[in-house]
């Protein structure tokens, strides 16, 4: 019945966003401020049904209703009670739901901010988010319901996919969405600023926020992602330039740049166009992404079921959106008031490299991903592109990014003197110099690269830590800890992301450093990889609540034979799906690992191992959530804690004067 | 700075940039673009030998031969042509005689495929898009003849 009940919530939610859509555009033509304010109600309801319809969903997984096809199809009653929950979106059907969950979920979050955005812009801007969860909610009540019962009802489930099985799935992928789908709400400002013809500070100020919650919270669900695939694939990579991590890093490099160019609009009322655009083309590489993943035009194992009618009804919705949105900016970004050009030296001039550069890697990652497939419909080829592509184009665009960052900082706004600016960075250019210096010295005949991004990661991090401490200097260190503390929370934010990306670019370089070994180890034998041995002492079986698990016991030493800890890397069979998955040890020694994974038992006793040592390799996903930390920590900035004077007074005046009393205007 | 010559440097950068970026991209797709080939196309001279490709197809039943440390040795077959492999490494979880399989490597002169990765399957009933293609090509394989049904996860 609970079923039935969610179903139906479904789609009530299908009509109330009907409503939240069409309202606005109704009130623009009679100018009723209480068919405008519907959409606020609207917004709200939605959320509320489609949490209703998740939660029913939900409980069906967690009581293991067999009887709803989707549980029986990706659920099991032996699995633990946290797979219950996460399989939910471990699957095509309930992914979806939890896309819509977050579209209603950031749509009920604007309806509710009534200080932050004007009430025209407000209304619009829910009216296209609606639009948008209309779409979607078609495609799941027609193509993949969620609800459908089965009769008989089988006894038992088919179990989820058991790679699937992992806390990391419970929390990547509500991570990813909060940003891949948070990004609709930029989206949805821009074209609702497209269809009111006016954009200004004002809707800079307003969009800020929602991008950069957008972009945290992309930042730590693509690290998770990372991680997730680094210690479950047991390859020991975290990174494969495979097409589905390309599709969250596009929207990730557009984001970016996105969050740069609204500080650019909010404090120099410029580069308002391309804000737009930029605006529509990162929630356009989002849909791009949900299409390539969920059409099945890709494998892997985030894609989890092909049917092409799904596939050409997101294709429409891609079609439909991004098609639109750029036609819809094709014909009225022309009347939009053009902000003015700046000195080339400056801190938007900076920015205006920033957005250049993360465009021009995003675009390579773009031909990289798209180009296999484009070839193959055209021509039939099958080819594959993979890390030496990326490697040789978006390298070389990301190095000369990050030279420039901490520059952007320490740039003054409008007219910026890069000897100044150069002569504040150069304690930070010359440690960073030293210590890259320092670390070719100490692994002399080693790989460059590794000391190389070493320096080019202290570079930043000083860089960051150096616009603190110049802009924080007075006479003493009491009133210099007094103006750091007073500086606004945006600085430290963004000194603090800019570290984070200086933490990444270390832990990646590092990685020319990991060593890897391969051999058939016996019971008591050893394998060695850089500083760390592993000696195996046996091999033992285990049962968890729904696979059995062969587990190699391993004792890691260090060179001078001090036992540092132990592993159990293992192989685990999963009998409802007839299915084997190798689970990685991990072992945490300061910020590196060592890591081990099994292969085949030999009939001798001994078994196929696989050591790596990884330096260092956690400052990469750390640098990431210090990078989200940053960002943060600028969403508390004063601005958006108090709002802006102008903007209050604004919305308190009738509406229809309330254009006129934008201060940009 | 004039407001003219701001345009200029502006627009001098942007497509200074775009340039590079274009000139990356196709100097690597000249170079790091690997295909993908079966067996008979292998068999048929389509490969010189030394060039890097994916080989998909089936584990021939009974091929597989595992050497001393990690080494093995299996042969890839569309079952109209087999290709010999040589690998050294752990095999993916799934990987089993008489199921899909993409291997990444080089041909070496005898004809051998040594590879340095082995992809399979990252579910029980799933066939590599690839190597469903490629059956099919050579009429070995029809919808619906694989085992249960057929869900796409992971080649990876």
């Amino acid at each position: 019945m609970l079923i039935e009940v969610g179903h139906y919530a479904l789609a009530l939610a299908l009509a109330l966003s009907l409503t939240q859509m069409v309202m606005p555009v109704w009130a623009s033509r009679t100018g009723d401020p209480v068919l405008r304010g519907v959409t606020v109600p609207a917004a709200l309801a939605t959320f509320v049904c489609i949490a209703f319809a998740f939660g029913a969903l939900t409980y069906a997984h967690v009581t293991s209703d067999f009887s709803v096809q989707n549980v029986f199809e990706n659920s099991h009653s032996m699995k633990p009670l946290i797979y219950k929950i996460s399989g939910v979106w471990g699957n095509h059907e309930g992914s979806m739901m939890l896309w819509v969950l977050i579209l209603a979920l950031f749509g009920a979050v604007v309806a509710l901010a009534r200080d932050a955005v004007p009430p025209v812009l407000r209304a619009n801007t829910l009216g296209v988010q609606a639009a948008i969860t209309v779409v979607f909610l078609l495609f799941i009540l027609t193509t993949s319901n969620p609800f459908a019962r089965l009769n008989p009802a089988p006894v038992e489930g088919r179990d989820l996919n058991p790679l699937l099985q992992d806390p990391g799935l419970a929390i990547h992928p509500p991570l990813l969405y909060l940003g891949y789908v948070g990004f609709s709400i930029t989206f949805a400002f821009a074209i609702a600023a497209l269809i009111e013809g006016r954009i200004d500070a004002v809707w800079a100020r307003a969009v800020r926020p929602w991008t950069l919650i957008a972009w945290c919270f992309l930042t730590v669900g693509i690290a998770m992602g990372s991680y997730w695939a680094y210690y479950e694939l047991g390859w020991g990579g975290w990174w494969f330039w495979d097409p589905v991590e390309n599709a969250s890093l596009m929207p990730w490099l557009a984001g970016t740049a996105l969050v740069h160019s609204t500080v650019v609009m909010e404090k120099r009322d410029a580069l308002k166009v391309w804000t737009v655009l930029l605006a529509i083309l990162t929630f356009s590489l989002s849909l791009l992404g949900t299409f390539l993943v969920r059409s099945g035009v890709l494998t892997s194992v985030h894609t989890f079921a092909t049917d092409p009618s799904r596939g050409t009804f997101i294709l429409g919705i891609l079609v439909l959106f991004i098609g639109g949105s750029l036609a819809l900016y094709a014909w009225r970004a022309p009347g939009l008031r053009q902000g003015g050009l700046f000195a080339p030296i400056s801190r938007e001039g900076a920015l205006v490299m920033n957005n250049l550069f993360l465009s021009a890697a995003c675009a390579t990652v773009l031909v990289g991903t798209l180009y296999p497939l484009v070839l193959e419909s055209l021509t039939g080829e099958k080819i594959s592109v993979g890390a030496p592509f990326f490697n040789l184009t978006f390298l070389p665009l990301a190095v000369p990014l990050l030279l420039v960052v901490p520059f952007g900082q320490t740039l003054a706004w409008k007219r910026g003197d890069i000897a100044a600016a150069s002569q504040r960075l150069l304690a930070a250019f010359g440690l960073a110099l030293v210590l890259g210096l320092g670390a070719v010295a100490l692994t002399w005949g080693g790989p460059v690269a590794a000391p190389l991004g070493i320096g080019l990661g202290a570079y930043l991090i000083l860089g960051a830590a150096m616009e603190i401490l110049t802009r924080a200097r007075a006479r003493s260190l009491g009133l210099s800890l007094r103006r750091a503390a007073g500086l606004p929370r945006s600085a430290w934010g963004t000194a603090l992301a800019h570290a984070g990306v200086g933490i990444t670019v270390i832990g990646i370089a590092a990685q020319a450093w990991s060593v890897e070994a391969l051999a058939t180890v016996p019971r008591g034998g050893r394998i060695g990889a850089g500083p760390y041995t592993a000696a195996l002492d046996g091999i033992v079986p285990r049962t968890g609540p729904n696979y059995t698990e062969t587990v190699a016991r391993l004792t890691i030493r260090a060179r001078d034979g001090d036992p540092v800890g132990t592993l159990e890397p293992g192989k685990r069979f999963y009998a409802s799906r007839n299915m084997s998955v190798s689970e990685a040890g991990l072992l945490t020694l300061g910020a590196s690992q060592v890591y081990a994974s099994v292969g085949e038992t030999q009939a001798d006793g001994s078994v196929g191992l696989r050591l790596y040592y990884k330096p260092l390799v956690l400052l990469i996903w750390l640098g990431a959530v210090v990078m989200a930390l940053g960002g943060g920590l600028s969403l508390t900035d004063r601005r958006f804690r108090v709002g802006a004077p102008a903007l209050r007074a604004a919305a308190r005046r009738p509406e229809r004067v309330a254009p006129h009393s934008v201060p940009a205007e | 700075m004039t407001r003219k010559r701001r345009r200029f440097v502006l627009i001098a950068v942007c497509g200074a940039v775009l340039a590079v970026a274009l000139g990356l991209v196709l100097s690597a797709m000249r170079d790091s673009i690997v295909f993908f080939r079966s067996p008979t196309e292998v068999a048929g001279d389509r490969v010189a030998p030394g060039t890097r490709f994916r080989l998909g197809g089936l584990v021939k039943d009974g091929s597989l031969r595992r050497g001393p440390d990690e080494s093995v040795e299996f042969a890839v077959t569309d079952t109209g042509s087999t290709v010999p492999v040589r690998y050294r490494g752990l095999l993916p979880d799934l990987f089993r005689e008489g199921q899909g399989v993409v291997a990444e490597g080089v041909l070496e002169p005898g004809g051998v495929f040594r590879a340095d990765t082995v992809l399979a399957k990252h579910d029980e009933t799933y066939m590599p898009r690839e190597v469903a293609d490629a059956l099919k090509a050579q009429g070995r394989w029809k919808e619906g003849a694989a085992p249960g049904t057929v869900s796409q996860t992971a080649v990876k």
